[in-house]
């Protein structure tokens, strides 16, 4: 058998509201929401589309194995084909760029990625256990088993290294914070200050509760078609440019100090000093980067890429992250969001839902509201969908999602183009 | 053969906890004992007995892992055995003043990566002894043993080391 390979394109996407807790409606009925409105955008129907990838991180919190073949039945796609991906917190992520492989391959013509996380079903504490078994359980969770704690560590040795100060982390709160001010879907609008971050309850020194992302209930849904499908079911669908992976080892204590995987706009010598990632940088991240800059032909991140929705779990992985991205050189990161860089009206606006900080991380489904959120702002439709455009970035054309999970041990970044 | 239009299942007067009637929310509880092998690993946890850490070093290209692994992440040769030292320097450390349910219980504690001389990676451990305030990278660190072995890697925690 040939596969024949194919362009991607997103043709529309669906989120519905994360909140801590959304008793009222399950898994599947979430999924069924963000299908549901995905497909009524573009006057599509369950014929029109040849299968599903689902996306979920853990079992665990609901304990429910299979929950993938459920959301995919439950929304009326049985008998088609359909998978599930796990990859921790980089799940949706993840998830989006398999949905883009079937299409690519030419498997299918069209395929729904459905993600979600229900974390309300246990309690805060006990959810926070859950998420740390995906940590070492021989070296690390036994220790004290603490994704905030491992984060913790990263962001004093980067303040160590380059100088970041707990003001730059808060300013990253701030900024995703009042977003989400705008987005009706996000869990946690909020105007703050520098001292409200600052003083909010220390969870782990540095991260306060608000330099910290919260758990939610919630799905997201993106739907993708190859050309023909993409332009019959709407005049401006979003192209898939390219998808770029990246990974590193589970535990902290493994990575290696070597050197600094160049950008093509960056020098050896920009880093002479640096030992590389240590535990200070995500080499996933960057590898990831470097696989989708190269297939998309970008050479010059921020003066090429329009528009960022980044993995913020902690406002210090969004710092860390615009240097992974090549936003800015290691080190500089807490001056890119200090100069207002990402605001929206920002140089390249970073997280302009919210991000996770704000929007919430309903695990599985944050990738893909991720990809929701810059499919929106390439279709320059915010304002449609968010009854609101403080959010749109005006002429947005090149937009990139980054999706990550454990301590950078997985990351998934997608390049996406405005058709229109 | 049994055919019975009148049986019933058995009845019991335990109950079921209601956190709300609307939507139904019920508690479910779960727990489970695992059978946890350290495998490969299981040196490092008994040698913590003797007072020893033990790393692994590549057989090929000598690389030396502070965190055991039985094969190199670098050229994926076989790995041996060798014994770290007692004394290192923290490389980060953070205070968790919140935690995993299962270690809520024992916060705020100190977490921290140790870097030993001579070592191309790090080991993640608990420290005690120091206020928070007081906790710097590049501090000298020493490592002590718990007395009662739980076979847990915090079976070894570093405590400030004399300067």
């Amino acid at each position: 058998m040939k596969f024949k390979g194919q362009d991607v394109y997103m043709v529309t996407g669906g989120v519905t509201k994360f909140a801590k807790a959304n008793t009222r409606k399950d898994f599947r009925y979430l999924v069924k929401e963000a299908f549901d409105y995905a497909l009524n955008d573009v006057n599509m129907s369950i014929a029109d589309i040849d299968g599903s990838v689902t996306a979920y991180f853990s079992d665990h919190f609901q304990r429910q194995a299979m929950a993938g073949i459920m959301a995919h039945e439950y929304v009326g796609l049985s008998p088609k084909p359909s998978k599930r991906i796990e990859a921790g917190g980089s799940t949706g992520g993840m998830g989006f760029q398999t949905g883009i492989e079937e299409v690519a391959s030419g498997r299918l013509d069209s395929c729904a990625v459905m993600g979600f996380e229900t974390m309300s079903h246990v309690e805060t504490w006990k959810g926070n256990e859950f998420i740390a078994l995906a940590s070492d359980m021989n070296f690390d969770y036994p220790v004290g088993g603490f994704y905030t704690g491992y984060y913790a560590m990263m962001a004093v040795r980067h303040m160590h290294e380059f100088g970041t100060t707990v003001e730059q982390l808060a300013k990253v709160s701030i900024k995703n914070h009042g977003n989400a001010i705008h987005n009706p879907y996000s869990q946690s609008p909020m105007k703050l200050t520098v001292e409200d971050v600052r003083n909010s309850p220390m969870v782990s020194y540095p991260l306060t509760r608000l330099d910290s992302c919260t758990m939610s209930d919630g799905a997201a849904v993106a739907i993708l078609a190859n050309e023909k499908k993409a332009f019959e079911m709407c005049d401006n669908p979003v192209l898939i440019k390219s998808v770029g992976g990246g990974t590193d080892a589970m535990r902290l204590s493994d990575r290696p100090f070597g050197k600094v995987p160049l950008l093509p706009n960056e020098k050896e010598s920009d880093y002479r000093n640096l030992k590389y990632p240590g535990v200070h940088s995500f080499r996933a991240g960057r590898v990831a980067a470097i696989e989708a800059y190269q297939a998309a032909g970008i050479t010059d991140p921020l003066e090429e890429i329009d528009v960022v929705e980044l993995h913020d779990s902690f406002t210090s992985s969004e710092i860390q992250t615009y240097e992974d991205l090549g936003l800015c050189r290691y080190g500089e990161g807490g001056h890119y969001v200090e100069e207002g860089k990402a605001d929206v009206h920002g140089k390249v606006p970073v997280n302009t839902s919210g991000g996770l900080l704000a929007s919430g991380h309903a695990i599985g489904a944050s990738g893909i509201m991720q990809a929701v959120f810059t499919f929106w702002q390439l279709q320059h439709s915010i304002k449609k969908h968010l009854k609101d455009d403080a959010l749109q970035v005006p002429n947005a054309k090149t937009g990139l999602t980054h999706c990550h999970a454990g301590t950078g041990t997985y990351v998934a970044v997608t390049i996406m183009e405005a058709t229109k | 053969m049994t055919i019975d239009p009148n049986a019933k299942m058995p009845e019991s007067l335990e109950g079921t906890q209601v956190y709300s009637v609307d939507p139904l929310i019920v508690r479910s509880h779960y727990e489970i004992d695992y059978l946890h092998s350290y495998a490969q690993d299981s040196e490092f946890f008994r040698a913590l007995g003797q007072k020893k850490i033990m790393g692994s070093k590549c057989k090929k290209c000598g690389y030396k892992y502070a965190t055991p692994r039985a094969h190199c992440m670098q050229c994926g040769s076989e790995t041996e055995w060798f014994q770290l030292p007692n004394e290192g320097k923290v490389h980060t450390y953070t205070t968790c003043y919140f935690g995993s349910e299962e270690f809520l219980k024992e916060t705020p504690f100190h977490l921290i990566m140790v870097e030993f001389e001579g070592v191309d990676s790090l080991f993640m451990a608990r420290m005690v002894g120091v206020s928070a305030e007081d906790l710097k990278i590049g501090m000298k660190v020493k490592a002590r043993f718990r007395r009662n072995q739980k076979f847990s890697p915090t079976d070894v925690y570093f405590v400030p080391d004399k300067e």
